[in-house]
């Protein structure tokens, strides 16, 4: 299959508006015929399925939680970035598009990106009006911060809590949606498969978490919006039921998977402390506006940092790069932090860690600003960790954040399979090799608010109709495996947990495919990754029955995917040869140990097809042409 | 860092309708920079290992803003430190030979899913009822357009902080949902986009949580003190208010 992206043509300022007015329209009468199944109610989720059933369509939307309202975006902390302008520092629409790319490192689109600047400012106007209560100057305007990897003032927030604020006014969007009859909202409802009937998505099979029983639902399109897969390390900032077990059945079905190796770190997370830690804490990277970074200046420094004298730190970060200092974008914040760590440097009972430093801010600022801006953030460090930053500095260690690779999806969103559009963290369209703090809410957002109310009726305009119902026996069938699936798993009756299993899984994944990479790691992980899996089907313990709640049934499930996703993207990582972003392949850097891009053999999304179990990927490549920017190598001195 | 040992008395119930009861377990050893989730998980990982069945417990950020989690331990929602959610309550706030009583949150409206899982979507129909702003996407105006003071922009942002976790309820002795509906009720109206629909939001909040069963308030105060988020009952007098202006001068039917 040749990829098309379906990019529409034209100057760059236009092809949406071009697009928009080329997209086959659904008429009002009959968009109460088409019925929408929305897996996801995330940012992406609850917004698209709002805005859809706003437009008279009939939407299901499904979740994992007991209430839509609970949805991973609602832990992100920091921001929405938009292109609003209101500091008068020189934002534009084509200023956050080009920092959007650049920070991707150039393995974004231009058209995608381009869109998604547009209307970030449309986002940021919707959700005032929903009754979000963004942070506001005294004048009652909004205000704004700046965030890592931009020299602007972007920032939208409401306090440390903006993904909570931006999901609850999606939700209250939806839940108007259910009260007017329009929206079915099936919640504690795990996807298990999509349904493809004569190539085109028709449905999906979900189990009730609850009573356990499989279901089928049937619509005329499908919307994932099941986030990213993060979890595949074990250990990670997201939300402990994050999976790829959506998406990675999609892929099955024969939706191709794109640049899985792409997955970024997140440089202000809260260390580990324990191996019985169960997940990470990020810390905002609001926090890196006022914090300045640093470690000791000698290796081996055990002196508590507060007696340690200024000439004998080394504030890494501003010293190596001095336009940007401590605002460096994340991939740079992130491979600085593991390497003063590798040198030594690191500080804290295990060495893995470096100082967050605010003094110098609360002198500067007192100490009532500081807690305004960062209260309630050094309340929850201090709440886990029991040291209070406002008298001793943080400290952070990176941890595994948010996935940019995905489903691979056209300009409408929509993946190789018709009818299955993908938005959110799920897809990889927007943010390249790495993406910049503040731009998975907006583009959660945008994809559900602005961009698939358009692009899914240019689809649905060309199919029949007609009712959907689930009596085709490919429903059938896809119940039947997902059943005899749960029989296998619960068959087993080993001896190791899924959280063990798990876990050994995350620490060879963290090893050989985490902050950075080489070839010899990367082909050892895949020597050991079938063995893992081996042992998981010959060797997992899941207690109780598949017809009732079962928790270790649920995670098994995920961590059955996440083994043989896990593979993809080790594959993944070894074909890209250069360092790009968030992927740092040591043998390719520059003398001063940055990533080096290698344009001429890898400017292209990598793009793989399922062909059966046991056989290899095939291999496709999306070139990526850049006519409105000249890629450069990054710089952030 | 130092290890403890705890006696923990957790409810253990199959299923809605199955009977349950308090089952004792010895914690093993539990390090105090543990969560108290992470001390269920580590107690959950003993048993999977014996063979019998781990404690069910609803949880998913792990960072106390999902509100997902919680439990009742030793008679507090969400345990004995003040605002804070379960997950984010740490180990170091017990003692080496603690017992420690867990149970579900407990309410009329919540039913008991499975040992601490307990079903909180009533939660859910009273923002359908009206907690929410009817404005669709598209065409909104530049939203700079309405200048929102500071104040009433934080006083806003104090009250949609809540999380939604039901604590309140199941700490109320009439298992009230007052503070969670006074919550969304004062966030909205407090911000000029939530006025139009003021009257309406608070009539049809309030009639929907006394159909679902949530109690009356009587000014018990347990709501707030159980609170994670901090949620002020200052919320409920503006409710009240919100309620009586609604009752009297409403001109809807
Ligand atoms: C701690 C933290 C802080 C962050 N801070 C920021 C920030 O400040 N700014 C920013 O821009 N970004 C931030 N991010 C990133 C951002 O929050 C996420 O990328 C974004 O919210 C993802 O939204 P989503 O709608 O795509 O998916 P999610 O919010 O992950 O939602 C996924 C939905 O899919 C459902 N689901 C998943 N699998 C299934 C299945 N198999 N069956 C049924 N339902 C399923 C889930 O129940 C959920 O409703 C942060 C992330 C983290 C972890
Ligand atoms: S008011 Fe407080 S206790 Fe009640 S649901 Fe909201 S956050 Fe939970
Ligand atoms: S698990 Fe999310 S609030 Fe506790």
């Amino acid at each position: 299959m040749i990829l098309d992206s379906k990019i529409p043509d034209g100057p760059l300022a236009e092809k949406w508006d071009r697009h928009r007015f080329e997209c086959k329209l659904v008429n009002p009468a009959n968009k109460r015929k088409f019925d929408i199944i929305v897996v996801g109610a995330g940012l992406a989720g609850a917004s698209a399925s709002a805005s859809l059933a706003e437009l008279g369509y009939n939407v299901k939307t499904f979740c994992l939680q007991d209430s839509p309202r609970r949805g991973h975006s609602i832990a992100a902390q920091g921001g929405i970035n938009a292109a609003k302008n209101y500091q008068n520092d020189g934002d534009s629409i084509f200023r956050l598009f080009y920092d959007t790319i650049k920070g991707g490192d150039f393995r974004a689109r231009e058209a995608n990106v381009y869109r998604l600047a547009q209307v970030s400012n449309n986002i940021i106007d919707q959700c005032v009006a929903q009754g979000v209560p963004f942070a506001r100057e005294y004048g009652g305007q909004l205000a704004n911060r700046s965030f890592g990897g931009a020299q602007v003032s972007r920032t939208f927030y409401a306090r440390g809590q903006t993904g909570q604020q931006l999901l609850l006014g999606a939700y209250s969007a939806l839940m108007r949606q259910v009260k007017k009859g329009k929206v079915e909202m099936l919640s504690r409802r795990e996807m298990l498969d999509v349904v493809v009937i004569d190539g085109q998505a028709r449905g999906i099979v979900t189990r009730n978490m609850l009573s356990g029983v499989i279901e089928t639902h049937a619509a005329h399109a499908v919307v994932l919006a099941t986030g990213g897969y993060g979890n595949v390390y074990f250990l990670s900032t997201n939300a402990m039921g994050s999976n790829v077990t959506a998406a990675w059945r999609a892929y099955k079905r024969g939706a191709y998977f794109a640049n899985p190796c792409f997955v970024q770190i997140h440089p202000t997370c809260i260390p580990v402390h324990g191996t019985y830690q169960s997940k990470l804490t990020l810390m905002s990277e609001s926090l890196r506006n006022d914090g300045r970074v640093w470690v000791p200046k000698n290796p081996g420094d055990t002196r508590p940092p507060t007696e340690i004298p200024e000439n004998e730190r080394d504030y890494y970060l501003e010293n190596k790069y001095p336009s940007f200092g401590n605002l460096v974008p994340r991939d740079v914040a992130s491979r600085n932090a593991k390497e003063q760590c590798d040198q030594g440097k690191g500080v804290g009972s295990t060495g893995l860690a470096v100082y967050l430093d605010f003094s110098e801010a609360i002198s500067r600022d007192g100490s009532g600003v500081i807690t305004r801006k960062y209260g309630n953030l050094f309340h929850m460090y201090e709440k886990i960790t029991a040291a209070n930053p406002m008298h001793e500095p943080m400290m952070i260690f990176p941890a595994v954040h948010y996935t940019m690779g995905g489903l691979w999806v056209d300009y409408n969103l929509m993946s190789t399979i018709p009818g299955l559009f993908v938005l959110g963290e799920a897809n990889f369209s927007d943010h390249g090799a790495n993406r910049l703090g503040a731009s998975a809410l907006m583009q959660g957002l945008a994809d559900g608010y602005f961009v698939i109310p358009y692009t899914i009726g240019n689809y649905l305009a060309t199919i029949s109709s007609s009712p959907q119902d689930t009596s085709h026996q490919a429903f059938k069938q896809v119940a039947d495996e997902a059943a005899a699936k749960i029989g296998q798993l619960l068959a087993i009756n080993g001896k190791k947990t899924v959280d063990e299993i798990h876990r050994e899984l995350g620490l060879l994944m963290w090893d050989s495919c985490g902050m950075s990479r080489n070839e010899a790691g990367l082909q050892q992980a895949l020597a050991r990754l079938p063995a893992i899996r081996e042992e998981f089907w010959q060797n997992v313990a899941i207690p109780g029955s598949g017809q009732e709640l079962n928790q270790s049934l649920e995670r098994a499930g995920r961590v059955a995917d996440f083994l043989e996703f896990a593979e993809l993207m080790v594959i993944d990582a070894l074909s890209r040869k250069e360092s790009c972003g968030c992927h740092f392949r040591e043998e390719s850097q520059t003398e001063e140990n940055e990533a080096k891009r290698d344009d001429a053999n890898h400017a292209h999304v990598s793009v793989w097809e399922y062909t059966g179990d046991g056989n290899s990927p095939e291999f496709h490549k999306e070139p990526l042409a850049f006519e409105n920017v000249q890629p450069s190598q990054r710089s952030y001195k | 860092m130092s290890d403890i040992q705890l006696t923990l008395k957790i409810w253990r119930q199959e299923g809605p309708d199955a009977p349950g009861r308090f089952q004792s377990y010895a914690s093993g050893p539990i390090s105090t920079d543990m969560s108290f989730l992470e001390m269920l998980d580590v107690l959950n990982e003993r048993l999977t290992g014996e063979g019998a069945e781990p404690v069910a417990f609803d949880h998913d950020c792990r960072e106390g803003i999902c509100g997902m989690c919680g439990a009742v331990v030793n008679g507090h929602s969400h345990g004995p430190e003040k605002e804070t959610t379960l997950c984010q309550l740490h180990m170091r706030h017990f003692n080496d030979g603690d017992t420690l009583v867990i149970e579900p949150f407990r309410a009329r409206a919540f039913r008991i899913e499975k040992d601490l899982v307990v079903d909180r979507s009533g939660l859910d129909k009273m923002i359908t009822a009206g907690g929410f702003v009817s404005v669709n996407t598209g065409g909104a105006p530049d939203a700079n357009a309405i200048p929102i003071p500071q104040k009433n922009a934080e006083e806003a942002m104090d009250a949609a902080a809540c999380i939604g976790c039901g604590a309140c309820v199941a700490a109320c002795p009439n298992a009230s949902a007052m503070l969670f509906v006074a919550a969304k009720v004062s966030h909205l109206s407090l911000l000029p986009q939530g006025h139009p629909e003021r009257a309406r939001r608070a009539l049809d909040m309030v009639s929907e949580m006394d159909e679902l069963g949530f109690g009356n308030c009587s000014n018990e105060r347990e709501c707030e003190a159980a609170c994670p988020k901090g949620i002020s009952i200052r919320n409920i007098a503006r409710l009240n208010r919100e309620f009586l202006k609604a009752a009297i001068f409403s001109d809807e039917d």
